[in-house]
């Protein structure tokens, strides 16, 4: 038997005795981070590059002097220099200017619509879980049917109905992004179903939503949350594909793909307008990857014998 | 025993055939949500409403929906999905050779992939917290983290346009497909590393493998014939769906390395309203993936007697 799973058990029981709190297993932050920093030093370098992405993000208008969209013909396509550290575009607007206002654009992309996937996926996979029989198998074969479909291709559907914008893709990413955590969340309850302390819960006739809310979620929150982690990467590479193809978010606002975007028409006599927005993005979802995976071994119990 | 195999095998064709069948249903009721009636589009703002409706009942667009549906679905069933608005040939003459093209921009991703990630992460699993083993998952990591947009143009810069060792874009021999799949397939390389290292470090703690070893077996007969053997099964199934990524991600790699594959069909599809098409690349598409899926499912069963139990 998993030694991860006595140790569950073990804990809420326990818990279910003082009819307290069954989440005995989820850390304090602070002693999250206290293991972090231990065993996982570059998971916390990426966490401090992550909040000085996000800082650069809220004060671009106070770090740079220059405006994002402000045109300036007789510096066009400035090689970088001290004057602009990565240079400047075709209509000579600095880059290190747009990749801090477009940084706003791709970590609010990148962030928000995946912590909407994450809490929708979350409820309907505890439910599709909890529920079981005709709802699972409702659930699931939907859920099926959007995994089914391939990512870029599904968007780019949605996108073209939609039309393009923030707001749209937005939503595209929810409909895309929730069926692969309402999986694990599914998969994760009914292993928690199956646990003595659900089983004690719904003997002495503690309620359908009561158990799940105070039992269930409590012990998928850090897998949850790993999840979270590690589907912000993945939401930023979508958005700056879609927005590389044109069909993401809209001139005049800037995002990385976008730049991206506008910047291979000139690749081989100007690189820094596609690569410096590259590395941007290389950089920030690199951090989550080695954040996400750091938060993994320490949270979630079932890799932690490794 | 045989039964409920037969059973198990039949319920997943079953749910194959509903995912294929929802995803069409999906995209034809997307598609026909766009504002303003498509042949009104085509037709610019010229054409009078009289030939606009001609024109729409011919192609049956005046029909309810459901129906529309319907048609769609029997056409399809016969290989008959309409014909292309902006191309003037039927969709199933454009996609059938562009698929040959993904499939073999696929196939070549998916040897990249397999072979530098079932090596990378073998490696690394063997020198497990070692610099090698950090070595090849950064490398691994790098190619999870990395947009396909800049692998692609970063691979054309230095290999086609510095060093002139291979073409820039384009399928003109086999040689064209190398960068290509080298930037679609280094992304599936890392997860696949990824995976082989935990589960052979998983599969390396188990008493079977403690039998081997006392048995007498050496380090590398105990790896190969015990630890990957049973490592892989969780692998299989991660390579057959990632066909559908290879799938997806295609239409970024297909569209820099201008390679008329199903990807670049649709960004075109989308480009120029093409209904008709889109519908086609997306129903191929999908179609592909749910038979990956069917395919490592049905593969996962057949090597893990454990699995067919509880089906």
């Amino acid at each position: 038997m998993n030694p991860s799973e006595n140790m569950n058990v073990v804990s809420v029981a326990e818990g279910e005795l003082g009819l307290s709190s069954p989440a005995a297993t989820f850390e304090e932050p602070a002693s999250v981070l206290r293991r972090l920093a231990k065993d996982h030093k570059i998971s916390i370098v990426s966490a401090i590059i992550i909040v000085l992405f996000v800082l650069g993000a809220i004060f671009a208008p106070v770090l740079t002097p220059y405006e994002y969209d402000s045109i300036n013909l007789s510096d066009r396509l400035a090689a970088p220099s001290l004057a602009h550290l990565f240079g400047t575009d075709e209509g000579g607007r600095d880059i290190l200017t747009r990749m801090l206002y477009g940084s706003r654009v791709s970590l609010v992309i990148g962030i928000v619509p995946t912590l909407l996937s994450v809490v929708v996926g979350t409820f309907i996979g505890m439910v599709a879980g909890y529920h079981g029989g005709k709802v699972d198998t409702v659930i699931m074969r939907v859920a099926d049917i959007v995994m089914s479909f391939p990512t870029m291709l599904l968007a780019m559907v949605v996108m073209y109905t939609l039309g393009g914008g923030t707001a749209n893709v937005f939503l595209t990413m929810v409909l895309v992004g929730w069926a692969a955590i309402a999986r694990v969340v599914r998969a994760e309850t009914l292993k928690l179903k199956e646990s003595e302390y659900v089983e004690a819960a719904r003997i002495i006739g503690v309620r359908q939503a009561r158990v799940i809310l105070r039992h269930i979620l409590p012990n998928c929150l850090p897998t949850v949350i790993v999840l979270f982690t590690l589907e912000i990467p993945s939401s930023i590479l979508t958005e700056s594909s879609l927005s590389f193809l044109g069909m993401g978010v809209q001139p005049p606002s800037a995002s990385w793909g976008l730049m991206v975007s506008a910047g291979r028409e000139f690749l081989y006599h100007a690189p820094w307008l596609c690569f410096a927005p590259c590395l941007a993005i290389m950089a920030i979802v690199l951090a989550f990857n080695y954040l996400g995976d750091g938060l993994r071994d320490v949270l979630d119990p079932h890799l932690q014998s490794q | 025993m045989r039964g409920s195999v037969a059973q198990g095998v039949l319920r997943r064709l079953l749910y194959a055939l509903i995912a294929i069948v929802g995803v069409a249903a999906l995209v034809f009721v997307l598609l026909r949500m766009v504002p303003g009636n498509p042949v009104a589009t085509l037709l610019g703002e010229h054409a009078d409403n009289e030939t606009v409706e001609r024109i729409s009942s011919s192609l049956g667009l005046d029909q309810p929906l459901p129906v529309q549906f319907a048609n769609y679905l029997l056409g399809a069933l016969r290989g008959d999905f309409g014909e292309s608005y902006t191309l003037g040939k039927p969709v199933s003459e454009l996609i059938g050779p562009a698929f040959v093209n993904t499939l073999w921009l696929a196939l070549a991703a998916a040897l990249v992939a397999w072979v530098v990630g079932i090596a990378c992460g073998l490696f690394a699993a063997i020198r497990k917290g070692t610099i090698v083993d950090r070595l090849f998952m950064g490398f691994s990591l790098l190619g999870v983290s990395l947009p396909v947009f800049m692998v692609s143009m970063l691979l054309q810069y230095v290999f086609a346009r510095y060093l002139h060792w291979l073409p820039v874009a384009g399928i003109s021999d086999w040689t064209g497909y190398i960068l290509p799949a080298i930037a679609l397939g280094w992304g599936s390389a890392g997860s696949i590393a990824r995976l082989v290292r935990s589960s052979i470090i998983e599969v390396l703690q188990q008493d079977y493998i403690d039998t081997a070893r006392a048995k007498g077996r050496t380090n590398s007969q105990v790896l190969v014939l015990h630890a990957l053997r049973n490592a892989m099964l969780p692998v299989i199934t991660l390579m057959a769906m990632q066909f559908s990524g290879l799938l997806s991600g295609a239409v970024i790699t297909e569209t820099v390395f201008s390679i008329n594959g199903i990807g670049r069909l649709s960004v075109q599809a989308i480009a120029g309203r093409d209904i008709p098409l889109l519908q086609g690349t997306t129903l191929l598409c999908t179609f592909v993936i749910v038979m990956g899926n069917l395919a490592a499912d049905l593969l996962y069963n057949v090597c893990d007697p454990r699995v067919r139990k509880g089906a």
